[in-house]
């Protein structure tokens, strides 16, 4: 067992323009990816517009227990399929009614909605925020960089919005890494990790209740109030747990539940499984973050080996919130064999199932030796001097902050100064995010510094097929019809709909594979034809010699 | 006051009568190193205040998302 695994990271920012809290969060989310795109596109001299997203392969009403969602009977939500509701044009003018500017400053056919970056990610406007979806990586610590590359483009974004807001006359938008407004809306931090098919779903879920539960004793990001609105004052671990309401489901965007059983694998679909996870926090915390994909993956490893523990809760909705909503960890919540067990417990006793699992194996590779070992000492620290981990979890990160100024203020939990601290936290902008002020004042410890990910945004990993899509992209900008996950669409001259390249193995396509093919093709035909003849069942085109 | 309880002595509110009571008391450490350390967590609010957005209440009123997944 071992905490590698092909996974990736989601997140949607909340967005923000300052000055004018009532503009259209569509709008703003398409102002913000249309201009990092147009950024990319400058970066690498492309003339045409961007690469289109290629819907094909998106399945958000696929159960993985097994049946199909009829779309009359979805949320309108839900499907995620189809190009956005609102069409470039409409979201353009729309913009127009709130800015007589926009028609000049914007080319109305370089609206960018969807876009696929040199990185691999995919960084575009999902309902009504900026979401960047990082490229797929078969380590934690990848999937953290990746992750915080992603809060690099979004910084990136920030900078040029604001830099061309005097000639636009558009607004200026801000970001933020967090998942509410305290207003009863939540948007989402997810994570997925590819499982074999053979895996049962439900065995993934019955391990998965417990540990999902229990895991933001570490990786949850803090929150200011209690309850959607932040009704009730007080400090708690997670920002999601109280927007859950059920324990297994589909939806992401209603009555959220814990274990989310959309089948969408973008993968060849007899062998994998994409598990699609909901119930976590955005993370800038880099130790919250290999921990969240670390004990994860090895959770995953559990379950596919038929050792993780049996520790079913009675009701894991109402624990998910009795543990998120008690900082001082000695909460106790009831199991269905009668046992009444903390978050640190339930944590523990996965820890100790996977140690013995590694020991049985023959011991840990490096990288997993590493998650162990901190999950460990982390549970150890939350146990006897939870504050010694504000140097590196964010909920405690951002209640010593908090503490502190309600010591030094003398302020109540619904001072809104303190939710102010709590929003800050997560400002994307190094000059004003409070986790960033403790980066730089050394005060919170980091696994990556500035310039590593500065390089991943990018830059694709190079041990999966994120490396040919990121490469394609930024090597041939102007050939890159469409892509997505599992294909990109080529043009051709001469060859009418040009190619399309499949990719169904995440592991397949990568620098090994395909390095050398791709550095000597003078340009993208060659490189179609090349490929063609190295993989030819990858390549679809009807009239290529 | 399980918050307070854990970590340190903050001003005393009576919302927080709501939240569950822990069964021990924190361990003495983690009171002793947060006063070793309250010359730099000073500093640290110092340097907060000089970046945290004017007008806390309006900003917080502002902050207004619509849903997401």
């Amino acid at each position: 067992m071992t905490v590698r695994r092909v996974m990736g990271a989601e997140t949607e920012y909340g967005v923000l323009a300052t000055g004018n809290p009532h503009a259209n969060a569509t709008v703003l989310s398409t102002q913000v990816v249309t201009t990092y795109a147009a950024l990319v596109r400058r970066r690498l001299g492309a003339s045409r517009s961007a690469a289109d997203w290629d819907y094909h392969g998106e399945t958000p009403l696929e159960d993985a227990r097994g049946f199909t969602v009829p779309r009359e009977q979805a949320d309108p939500t839900q499907l995620t399929d189809v190009a956005p509701v609102l069409t470039a044009e409409e979201v353009a003018a729309e913009a127009l009614r709130e800015s007589g500017l926009w028609a000049e400053s914007m080319d109305w056919a370089q609206v960018v909605m969807n876009t696929v970056l040199p990185n691999g990610a995919r960084l575009y406007v999902d309902h009504s925020h900026p979401e960047y979806s990082s490229p797929e990586v078969t380590t934690p610590r990848d999937a953290v960089l990746w992750d915080a590359a992603g809060d690099r483009v979004a910084l990136d974004a920030v900078r040029a919005v604001a830099a061309s807001a005097a000639s636009t006359g558009l607004d200026v938008v801000n970001l933020y890494k967090n998942n509410t407004d305290n207003k009863s809306v939540s948007y989402g931090a997810h994570e997925n990790y590819l499982v074999p098919r053979t895996v049962p779903f439900d065995r993934l879920a019955t391990a998965l209740l417990p540990f999902f539960a229990s895991r933001q004793v570490m990786c949850g990001a803090g929150r200011v109030g209690l309850g959607p609105r932040g009704q009730r004052p007080g400090f708690q671990l997670s920002q999601r747990a109280d927007f859950f309401e059920r324990e297994i489901g589909l939806e992401t965007t209603v009555h959220r539940p814990i274990v989310n059983t959309r089948d969408e694998p973008h993968a060849e679909r007899g062998r994998h499984r994409r598990l699609h996870v909901i119930i976590g926090d955005a993370n800038l915390s880099h130790t919250a973050g290999l921990l969240k994909f670390g004990t994860t993956s090895l959770v995953l490893g559990l379950v596919e080996a038929g050792a993780a523990p049996d520790l079913g809760l009675a009701d894991p909705v109402a624990a998910l919130q009795a543990i998120s909503h008690d900082p001082s960890l000695r909460t106790t919540v009831p199991l269905r064999d009668g046992r009444e067990l903390t978050g640190i417990q339930l944590q523990r006793l996965y820890l100790e199932a996977a140690r013995a699992h590694e020991e049985a194996g023959g011991g840990p590779d490096p990288q997993t030796r590493e998650v162990l070992e901190l999950w460990g000492e982390v549970l150890d620290a939350l146990e006897t001097d939870p504050l010694s981990l504000a140097d590196r979890l964010d909920w405690v990160a951002k209640y010593a902050l908090l503490r502190g100024y309600r010591e030094r203020d003398g302020l109540a939990w619904d001072d809104p100064r303190l939710t102010l601290v709590d929003l800050q936290y997560a400002d994307v902008r190094p000059e004003k995010g409070l986790y960033h002020r403790l980066v730089a004042g050394g005060r919170m410890r980091t696994l990556f510094d500035a310039e590593e990910i500065e390089r991943a945004a990018g830059t694709p990993p190079a041990d999966t097929r994120a490396w040919f899509r990121g490469h394609l992209v930024s090597r041939f900008p102007d050939d890159v019809l469409t892509a997505n996950w599992d294909s990109v669409s080529v043009a051709l001259p001469g060859v009418r709909r040009g190619a399309r390249i499949a990719m169904p193995e995440p592991l397949d396509l990568t620098r090994d594979d395909v390095g050398p093919l791709v550095g000597s093709a003078p340009d993208a035909e060659h490189l179609v034809r090349a490929l063609a003849g190295a993989r030819p069942a990858l390549v679809h085109t009807g009239s290529l010699g | 006051m399980a918050q307070e309880r854990i970590f340190g002595t903050g001003a005393q509110r009576r919302e927080e009568t709501e939240l569950p009571e822990p069964g021990a008391p924190a361990p003495s450490a983690a009171q002793a190193q947060a006063r070793t350390s309250t010359g730099s967590a000073d500093d640290l609010l110092a340097e907060i205040d000089g970046v945290l957005e004017s007008n806390a209440e309006e900003f917080v009123k502002g902050f207004v998302q619509k849903g997401g997944q």
